[in-house]
């Protein structure tokens, strides 16, 4: 992974006290489930007042660490100690009591209570007979939402607010409870730039109030700027811990992936033919408007934004899961009328979304029957079902794409997030598009996984088919594209060919920091 | 991707457990089970029960519900739900009654019981695609509504005096103890079957009660599908609305009341998953079978009607609570589609 | 502000109801009458009561079809409880009837949450074995007014400053209500299970107790309105308030309590049961025929479920700068922000 802004390391927190005790210690944790051993052996210690940054790949064991910290999920064997003593956390809420707090990667809250409530649910400030007190309630949450800056009343219901909003309610509740230890899980994965700045704020504002924090994050630059301690979590194991300022970038990831990384990217020689798609002035009332360009045979178009700038949105109305406000769209110089997903895949467009569980993998159903759904008209007679020609179709979309399963009738919710994404993969390739958009392609896999998706995404693209990725991470968009379009709050934002292209162009652009200025 | 785990061209198999395991593993498998058991209690019970001509007239305690069963089989298969079927068969039944006033013949009889059937689901389906209401809610309002209509038209009077030739639907037999009702429930089950599980069109159903969302981004027409599933539905309660009608030859307003719960119990009853994506209509079949026994066998022992609900009651909530008690929980166990 | 109270069900649903008052009033003076109003306030004590009940329910994203024949059961107990022991103190009749509504309200409960069952079919089950039960414990006897001691049958129509027992009931419900809903956790888990489960679990919540706790509660009311109905028409039967369930579930979504869990309020749900309430009591004064209400509250809730659909819209995401100014959600206070 490259280290996308210089100078980060000058950033670096000041030297970290030695003697200070753990708040927080976690021996021997080991947690599983039914077939998965989640956990086995990890040992944690958090300080007060020092960041602690949690690293590991996806399926590490992360989440599951976080579930035992709060009391969700109950560790199998080992001890949890919260300054010397020992003690279990039966309930989400004795974790709380006791000082344990989380704000999560997407923001656990109710939309359709006021932000208030979102604060104090489960402990709130009670007056006579054991009745809650709304008046102290909402006073205490102004002077609480008031401290971490959130410009918001608390009579607010969270459904009219913004993500970044809702953030900020999240980390409202934390400090609610008067925590000891809070938990960051991936907090700035949804934000803007200028939000993630004033996270930092509030963290290092944390820290000086002595609070013990764990940071979980997969973006190195910001581990180096905030976090004092390090703890590295592979397959389920702590690999290793120790301070920030003794350990290098490279080296961490090389604990995070057990091996050392060379080229992540595969090289290619792109071969980019005639034009196959063109897309003019596609627009749509709340979500993004003017967005206009080609795509060539054989080539990789880059979408980068930041989370939020609309970039999945028009990817969904130009595959007609959305119906736009206006726009067309030419496929091999020949205009077509999309209006349902039937229409673009009929047109040879097809979309892998980022939302695997929701919108890609029935995940009941099994592998063979998934890849087989958008070409059953290829696999049947007369609207008739064949098995031999739907197992044949899933045997050599299995075997290209590499496939680890048990059985091709094994159901499709079993399987790791990278090969349900093979699969998924797989049943639009099945189609033989003309386009293919894929979108945050290797969100949530596993860096084996990742290489081969990237791998194969080459591959698909050197036989002459036309790409769209849309992507959050700079490398891979730097790694894959041939070009590169950024979006920026529902906009075109700027296009830029592959070279010369450096991570601060894109960022410039996707934060629009260049127009500020001017 | 570790160096263990380069090895290209790995072959996966197409299935792990061959045909006989699936079948003996299958929750039709135990249906039959207690299809016989139940029969063979119930021959040693009553030495009535073996008759024939006793036979037949019990599957006449099934035939009409489960007719419409099996278009509500598909319908829960997809994720949705028709409460509203026996309002359908009274409201069908009411406008038979009506035309009957007018000198209606058998014929048209027919076809006003179908298209009312039909109107009343595309009521509903028009209601759930086009709004995007749940279908739960829709259908305790048209089941209020349609209901509702039937009682304005006839208050507490009822339509007598429909023709000879229109009560052999519900009387008639096509050859020895087989009943017309018989036969027509097995003819549109054997159909249900074909269309569930071997078209496209059935895979698509589970596709969409499994993760409607992942279906419509498949390219399934999702509103389209459950538009259809709808009408279909109302068309079998018109059906099933002839067939009574025909066989209790008069129509009150209350007719056909509570059917919608006998119904879905069947589909329960049979294996289809309430949350949709997983059944099948031999389930439902013999799910209509075993309570067609059971009501057969009690009323030959002098037992009232009600109390068969409790068993049929307790028998709903076992069905679907024992295999949570033994199988803890696994919920990708029933395949979805075979 | 004035445009948000109006923007408000409650005030929509209480103009509703007035205009629909004031409706009547201009052609048969006297429907107006205070003592006619509660009359009909009376009318709907039950159905107020039930509603309550269920709106716990359908908070926490669930749903009970068993209430009415839980109601008929109790009611079935506590009249052959007098009629066995006339001698016995209402008050301790009263306890059995809300005792045991507590327990079969706890059975569907249990169910819901150790075994992790589909509410509706738990329910649907659970309705078809209690209404047997009350077959085989009467052995389908009617028990009627002469049986009945003069104490059981007086309580819910002695008044109490001026206003009968039976809506003292109502009221004293509507009060604990609005304590439980607002002013305690339990009343906010309601909310919090039924509006993001998994977010519920996080902030320490049991999902599965807290719905058991709603089952029970609702369990609790139709036991206690059990007695009621039993006392004050005077007869207990196998069939009481057969379908009565529907009604109570009819009150909750004209009431403007999202199937989907999470949103509802004491009010709309007070309001849903007065306005099927008054609707009821205005066709006979009217002169339409009572077999017109069906159909009526069949549209209320077509009608309900469709604008609570719309309210409950979700827009699409807004990204572009322009739309959010057009759009220009309600601004929040503007205190702290620059």
């Amino acid at each position: 992974m490259l280290s996308t802004h210089p100078g980060i390391a000058a950033l670096r927190a000041a030297p970290v006290p030695h003697d200070v005790r753990p708040v927080l210690s976690l021996r021997g944790i080991a947690k599983s489930f039914p077939g998965v051993k989640a956990l086995q052996g990890v040992d944690l210690d958090l300080f007060p007042g020092q960041v602690t940054a949690l690293i590991g790949e996806n399926g590490a064991g992360k989440s599951t660490l976080v579930k035992i910290l709060t009391g969700v999920n109950q560790p199998d064997a080992g001890t949890i100690s919260l300054e010397g003593r020992p003690l279990r956390f039966a309930t989400a809420q004795e974790a709380a009591r006791a000082g344990v707090t989380a704000i999560h990667q997407e923001t656990v809250l109710f939309d359709d209570l006021t932000v208030a409530e979102n604060i104090f649910l489960g402990h709130a400030p009670r007056g006579r007979f054991g009745l809650i007190d709304w008046g102290r309630m909402r006073r205490e949450a102004r002077a609480i939402l008031a401290h971490v800056g959130a410009p918001f009343d608390p009579d607010t219901v969270l459904r009219d607010l913004g993500i970044a909003s809702k953030h900020l309610v999240a980390i409202a509740r934390a400090l609610s409870i008067e925590a000891r230890v809070v938990i960051m899980d991936e907090p700035t994965a949804a934000l803007s730039q200028k939000e993630i700045e004033e996270l930092y704020d509030l963290v290092e504002r944390l820290k000086a109030e002595g609070k013990a924090i764990l940071f979980i994050s997969h973006k190195f630059d910001e581990i180096f700027r905030i976090a004092d301690r390090y703890t590295v979590f592979r397959d389920g194991q702590m690999v290793d811990a120790g301070l920030i300022a003794d350990v290098s970038e490279k080296r961490l990831v090389e604990m995070m992936v057990g091996r050392t990384l060379h080229s992540i990217f595969p090289e290619r020689a792109p071969r980019i033919g005639k034009e196959v798609l063109r897309v003019e002035g596609y627009c749509h009332p709340t979500e993004f408007e003017a967005i206009g360009f080609t795509l060539r045979e054989g080539e990789i178009l880059g979408f980068y934004g930041l989370v939020g700038a609309g970039r999945s949105e028009f990817m969904q109305a130009l595959f007609g899961a959305t119906r736009p406000s206006g726009g067309r769209c030419r496929i091999d110089g020949q205009e077509r009328a999309i209006r349902s997903p039937s229409d673009a895949i009929a047109a040879g467009i097809v979309y892998v979304p980022e939302d695997r569980g929701l919108q890609g993998a029935v995940r009941a159903m099994p592998i063979f029957q998934n890849m087989t759904l958008p070409s059953l008209h290829r696999t049947s007679r007369a609207g008739f079902l064949r098995a031999a020609e739907e197992f044949a179709l899933a045997r050599r979309y299995a075997a290209r794409l590499d496939l680890r399963a048990a059985s091709l009738d094994q159901p499709l919710g079993l399987l790791s997030g990278g090969n349900q994404q093979k699969v998924i993969i797989g049943k639009w390739l099945a189609t033989r598009p003309r386009v293919i958009i894929l979108d945050e392609p290797t969100k949530g896999i596993d860096v084996g996984s990742k290489a081969a998706v990237h791998e194969f995404m080459a591959e698909l693209a050197a036989e002459g088919l036309s790409v769209i990725m849309v992507s959050s991470e700079i490398p891979e968009i730097l790694g894959m594209s041939d070009r590169v379009i950024v979006m920026r709050e529902g906009r075109m934002a700027g296009e830029f060919a592959r070279e010369g292209l450096t991570a601060e162009t894109l960022v410039r652009a996707a934060a629009g920091i260049g127009e500020a200025r001017e | 991707m570790s160096a263990t785990e380069t090895s290209p061209g790995r072959v996966i198999p197409d299935r792990l457990t061959g045909p006989a395991a699936r079948v003996l593993r299958s929750w039709e498998t135990l249906l039959v089970a207690v299809a016989v058991a139940i029969f063979t209690f119930n021959s040693f019970a009553s030495p009535y029960f073996l008759d024939p001509w006793n036979l037949s007239d019990a599957t006449f305690n099934f035939t009409e519900k489960a007719m419409i069963a099996l278009a509500m089989a598909l319908l829960v298969i997809a994720g949705e739900i028709d409460l509203s079927v026996g309002a359908i068969v009274a409201l069908a039944s009411t406008a038979m009654g009506y035309a009957l006033q007018f000198g209606a013949d058998t014929p048209l009889l027919v076809a006003i019981g179908l298209g009312v059937g039909l109107t009343c689901g595309a009521v509903n389906g028009l209601l759930v695609t086009r709004m995007g209401l749940p279908s739960i809610v829709v259908t305790i309002g048209t089941m209020s509504l349609f209901r509702g209509i039937a009682y304005i038209v006839l208050g507490d009077t009822a339509f007598n005096g429909y023709p000879e030739s229109f009560a052999w639907f519900g009387q008639g037999y096509v050859a020895w103890v087989f009943s017309f009702e018989l036969v027509l429930f097995a003819g549109l089950a054997a159909l249900y079957a074909i269309v569930l599980h071997l078209t496209n069109f059935g895979r698509r159903l589970y596709a969409i009660g499994n993760n409607p969302t992942a279906a419509a981004f498949s390219g399934i027409r999702v509103e389209r599908t459950r538009m259809a599933l709808f009408l279909l539905t109302g068309l079998m309660s018109g059906i099933a609305s002839i067939c009574l009608t025909s066989r209790l030859g008069s129509t009150r307003p209350s007719i056909g009341t509570g059917m919608e719960l006998e119904a879905i119990t069947m589909v329960v009853l049979g294996g289809v998953a309430i949350t949709g994506g997983s059944g099948s209509i031999l389930g439902v079949v013999l799910a209509a079978l075993i309570m067609g026994l059971v009501t057969f066998g009690l009323g030959l022992l002098n037992v009232p009607g009600i109390v068969m609900s409790i068993f049929v009651g307790g028998l709903l909530i076992a069905v679907i609570a024992l295999p949570k008690l033994f199988l803890g929980g696994s919920r990708w166990r029933r395949s979805p589609s075979r | 502000m004035i445009a948000t109270i109006l923007k408000r069900r409650e005030t929509m649903l209480a103009l509703a109801i007035l205009a629909l008052i004031a409706l009547v009033q201009t052609r048969f003076a006297g429907f107006a009458r205070p003592g006619n109003l509660a009359a009909i306030f009376n009318d709907s004590a039950v159905l107020i009561i039930l509603a309550l009940g269920q709106m716990a329910v359908i908070l926490t994203r669930c749903i009970d079809l068993s209430v009415a024949a839980t109601l008929a059961f109790t009611g079935m107990v506590a009249a052959l409880v007098n009629a066995a022991a006339p001698g016995l103190p209402i008050g301790a009749v009263l306890l059995i009837a809300v005792g045991l509504g507590t327990a079969m309200g706890a059975v569907n409960g249990l169910l819901v949450w150790r075994f992790a069952l589909p509410p509706i079919v738990v329910t649907l089950g659970t309705m078809t074995m209690y209404r047997g039960a009350i077959f085989l414990l009467s052995g389908g006897e009617w028990v009627n007014s002469h049986q009945m001691s003069e104490a059981f049958k007086a309580l819910p129509r002695s008044l109490v400053l001026d206003l009968p027992v039976l809506s003292w009931m109502a009221i004293l419900v509507i009060a604990l209500f609005v304590l439980m809903i607002g002013r305690t956790t339990l009343g906010r888990a309601f909310y919090a299970v039924g509006g993001n489960e998994h977010a519920a679990i996080y902030a320490g919540i049991s999902v599965g107790g807290t719905r058991f706790v709603a089952f029970t509660l609702n369990g609790a009311l139709a036991g206690l309105c059990g007695y009621l109905w039993v006392s004050r028409y005077a007869v207990a039967y196998t069939e009481v308030a057969q379908g009565f369930e529907l009604d109570v579930i009819a009150a909750c979504v004209i009431g403007g309590i999202s199937i989907a869990g999470g949103i509802g309020t004491v009010g709309g749900a007070v309001l849903g049961a007065l306005f099927l309430g008054v609707i009821k009591n205005a066709l006979p004064v009217a002169g339409v025929s009572p077999f017109w209400q069906m159909a009526i509250s069949g549209i209320a809730i077509l009608l309900a479920v469709a604008f609570n659909a719309r309210s409950e819209q979700r827009k699409g995401r807004i990204i572009l700068k322009s739309a959010e100014q057009a759009h220009a959600a309600p601004a929040p206070a503007t205190g702290a922000s620059a």
